[in-house]
């Protein structure tokens, strides 16, 4: 880059900055000033970053890279989703141990339950799941598109914007800046922000799609498509709202009770149904077919799953207030439409793993593939017991209880999470030219503490869930109320210290990717037993 | 331009052409939002008139902002549903009416503590005082966080008046007058002395005025949150109200 | 009549036929014989990606 170009960037980070001390001078709340403060520290950090490549030869020239895939961002991406989730998994950790043990509060304004949720919540589902889609979205759309990634280095920007995202609605949460919509929780300066990320994020990956040399545009880019459209059509409407003052974080709904009600959660079930599910079923329609090297099962079923399943999930959302001040027909709708996403579900499901059928042996000897495979099994539970549920008769039972919490991490721990690291696990040795992982039985032992750890969370939290349900309507022969709220409290405490183990268990997997992942980048393959072979044996 | 539209739906083109994709793609997850959201604007049976129903006092509306900061809602909920074991514990169900001024609602979706929604007068201010500051102490079993700094921080007013502006511009029915005097009716609602509160009352009926955080003198995030939680469900007189229609 | 029933009347009639006759399509389509050749094609884009753009 030549001097103009730097010097021009680092007038803008410049400028930044000292707006973003004006801007802290001026704010009316703490986590504002804070924040304030963070952004005149990132454009500085940036400015520092670019001030490096500074020359006063105005003209340098640079090697063209065009023709190769930039994987630069990808790898980047990759170590964002490993990083981001031990995080994740280790706030939910801290959280499960707080509901089993309250003293962990420590009753201080940042560290109680309230504002730990929060971060525990974006940091799996849009830290985590978030640097997972995007990085993947973005290594999958060039190799199936034949095509470098569009608009140069706009990637990077998507890239280190989604960080910057990340940061501040984490460090608010901490300062209680919230906008208490669940999944939608950072304020209105944060959402501006990143619905521009966003745009940047559609620009590079429609662009890249519209400049391939592959005729069809392979099934996986419209999940990853249908995922970028509609989250930022859910994210821009579910969030609007007045803020209070330019100079504080503070902002009012512009919707209000009913109606604000059925627009989070038509924001909020559709987060899981295209954040959570059709992206990561764009990542199941590539990484599985290509870990088993064969072609998905049905191409045409896919097809009519993808329609089908964005057709229907937006429809979902009401099922979340059952029985509320939600008139009764949209309730209805909400559980019909439910019901029947039932359908595509299994119908991807099947897709997915009979991908294998013929190479069912693969299961053996390749543990990341068996990881792919558990993580369907698990979305083909997750999209039973999601519907189940949704039934107004057993929403009255399950709904407020644990048993929601249970459904949403078998699917989040068991669909997004195994299929995320086995994704994961697919592309380092790729992209950092490594012939392959350093430990083939570390996944394995990743694979069992992970399954192990959903199995303790999920059964916890079905038990637990269902006994609180029962407990608040059981009744006495003389027709009182048996049990007071806080006896279903207690009788919740074993339940949660399963639920903590559980999750421990989970993280425990996640750290033993971390090592292999690591040793894995420094280099070297471990000498391992053949596959199949009985360790003894090696 | 009939070709155009059967080129359109050639669904070899759809799969080919990334702009139709995207077209199709978006009007298929546009039908369900509109079909479902855009009627609860307009129907009229989505929200029944309810009488008593007046926006917040300023305190009560610091208080409920202290609500959200904290996350009270990750772990309580304040809709009660129609069925005989919650309305036995915690009161008649919720009306849509009553949180026709939360901006945002507060219905949560998980009760790890019991319903809100009535809490209103059900306990006293020094129940809820050792409570906020030590849960255990007045309900062993809690597993809820303490939060004694609320007994510390004073309640931030300078900019109150903005903060009901605001509710206006989103459509909650506060008067210009309440916007002026938000500063000075903060005050005078957790006065000990009452001063101000017959004005107070003018502007916002039912509203109940004391020294809730126990320190008379002070202004205290405690004072709000309790004054907040204090009056959840007590505006409409169930006594006398009669639902409209079966329909809900 | 209100305008919720008529909006009602109208989902359990012609709205619900006509989404049916769509997914009908759509599934008709997808699956037609002559479909099979093309879809295999693109059913083996992941596997011979490894080429560079």
């Amino acid at each position: 880059m030549n001097g103009y170009g730097v010097a021009a960037k680092l007038a803008a980070l410049g400028g930044i900055a000292l707006l973003a001390v004006v801007l802290a001078a001026k704010g009316h709340d703490a986590g504002y000033v804070f924040h304030a403060y963070l952004i005149a520290a990132t454009a500085i950090a940036f400015a520092v970053y670019y001030a490096r490549d500074f020359s006063f030869a105005l003209v340098t020239s640079r090697p063209t890279t065009e023709d190769r895939y930039l994987d630069g961002v990808v790898k980047a991406g990759m170590i964002a989703t490993v990083f981001w989730g031990v995080a994740g998994f280790l706030v939910g950790v801290v959280i499960a141990a707080q509901l089993a043990w309250p003293a962990l509060n420590l009753d201080l304004p940042w560290t109680t339950f309230g504002r730990l949720r929060p971060l525990h919540t974006s940091a799996v589902v849009f830290a985590f799941g978030g640097n997972a889609l995007i990085a993947t979205s973005l290594y999958v759309v060039q190799r199936t598109c034949r095509a470098r990634l569009a608009f140069g280095n706009l990637a990077w920007f998507v890239f280190w914007g989604y960080q910057i995202f990340i940061v501040f609605a984490a460090t608010g949460y901490l300062f209680g800046i919230t906008e208490s919509r669940e999944y939608a929780e950072p304020e209105w300066y944060v959402d501006i922000w990143l619905t521009l990320v966003w745009v940047a994020y559609f620009l590079v990956f429609f662009g890249t799609l519209l400049k391939r040399k592959e005729p069809h545009i392979y099934v996986a880019n419209w999940f990853y498509l249908a995922f970028i459209v509609t989250i930022a059509m859910l994210h821009i409407i579910n969030n609007l709202a007045v803020p209070v003052s330019i100079f504080g974080s503070k902002s009012y709904s512009l919707f209000s009770g009913v109606q604000d009600a059925l627009i989070q959660w038509w924001y909020g079930h559709n987060a899981v149904g295209f954040f959570l599910t059709a992206g990561f079923l764009g990542m199941m329609y590539y990484f599985v077919p290509k870990r088993a090297n064969r072609p998905v099962y049905s191409y045409r079923l896919s097809i009519v799953h993808f329609w089908s399943i964005i057709f229907l999930y937006i429809w979902a959302g009401p099922h979340h207030l059952h029985y509320t001040a939600l008139p009764d027909w949209a309730q209805t709708l909400g559980m019909v439409f439910s019901v029947m996403l039932w359908m595509p579900s299994w119908g991807g499901m099947i897709n997915g793993l009979m991908t294998l059928s013929g190479a069912w042996d693969k299961l053996r000897t390749d543990p990341v593939l068996r990881m792919m495979v558990m993580s369907v099994a698990f979305y083909g539970m997750a999209t039973f017991e999601g519907p189940m549920m949704s039934i107004k008769s057993v929403n009255s039972l399950s709904h407020y209880t644990d048993w929601t919490i249970g459904h949403v991490h078998s699917s989040a721990l068991g669909w997004v999470g195994l299929i995320s690291m086995a994704a994961v696990y697919d592309l380092v040795p790729k992209l950092w030219s490594k012939s392959g992982l350093y430990s083939d039985r570390l996944v394995s032992w990743h694979f069992w503490l992970a399954t192990l750890g959903i199995v303790l969370y999920a059964s916890s939290m079905w038990v637990s869930g269902i006994m609180q349900g029962l407990m608040w309507r059981e009744y006495d022969d003389q027709g009182f109320l048996v049990y007071s709220f806080a006896d279903s409290v207690a009788a919740m405490h074993p339940y949660y210290v399963i639920r903590m183990l559980g999750g421990l268990l989970f993280l425990t997997g996640a750290l033993v990717m971390v090592y292999n992942l690591v040793r894995t980048v420094r280099g070297g393959e471990r000498t391992q037993a053949l596959p199949g072979a009985p360790a003894w044996a090696s | 331009m009939t070709m155009g539209i059967l080129e359109m739906f050639n669904h070899a083109n759809v799969e080919r052409n990334a702009t139709v994709l995207l077209v199709l793609g978006f009007i298929a997850v546009a039908i369900g939002g509109i079909i479902e959201i855009v009627p609860l604007f307009y129907l009229q049976n989505t929200i029944e008139k309810v009488e008593g129903m007046r926006p917040y006092t300023p305190l009560e509306l610091a208080g409920r902002n202290i609500y959200i900061r904290e996350g009270c809602y990750t772990c309580h909920s304040q809709m009660i549903r129609p069925f005989r074991d919650e309305t036995e514990r915690y009161g008649h169900y919720s009306l849509a009416a009553e949180s026709m001024f939360d901006h945002p609602f507060q219905w949560g979706s998980k009760r790890t503590g019991p319903d809100l929604a009535r809490v209103g007068n059900r306990y006293s201010d020094d129940w809820h005082r050792e409570h906020l500051v030590d849960p255990r102490s007045v309900v062993p079993e809690s597993v809820m966080p303490g939060y004694p700094f609320l007994m510390q921080t004073e309640v931030s007013a300078k900019y109150i008046a903005d903060h009901l502006r605001s509710n206006q511009m989103v459509g909650v029915p506060y008067t210009d007058e309440m916007v002026e005097k938000a500063q000075a009716d903060m005050a005078a609602q957790a006065s000990a002395m009452g001063e101000g509160a017959e004005e107070l009352t003018a502007r916002y009926p039912k509203v109940q005025v004391r020294d809730f955080d126990g320190q008379p003198g002070r202004l205290t995030e405690m004072d709000a949150l309790v004054a907040y939680l204090q009056m959840l469900g007590t505006l409409v007189d169930f006594s006398t109200f009669k639902a409209e229609t079966e329909s809900r | 009549m209100s305008t919720y029933e008529i909006l009602r009347h109208f989902a359990d009639s012609w709205g619900l036929l006509g989404l049916t006759l769509i997914f009908v399509f759509v599934v008709a389509f997808v699956f037609r014989p002559g479909s099979r050749a093309r879809y295999g094609k693109a059913a083996q884009i992941p596997l011979n990606d490894e080429s560079e753009a």
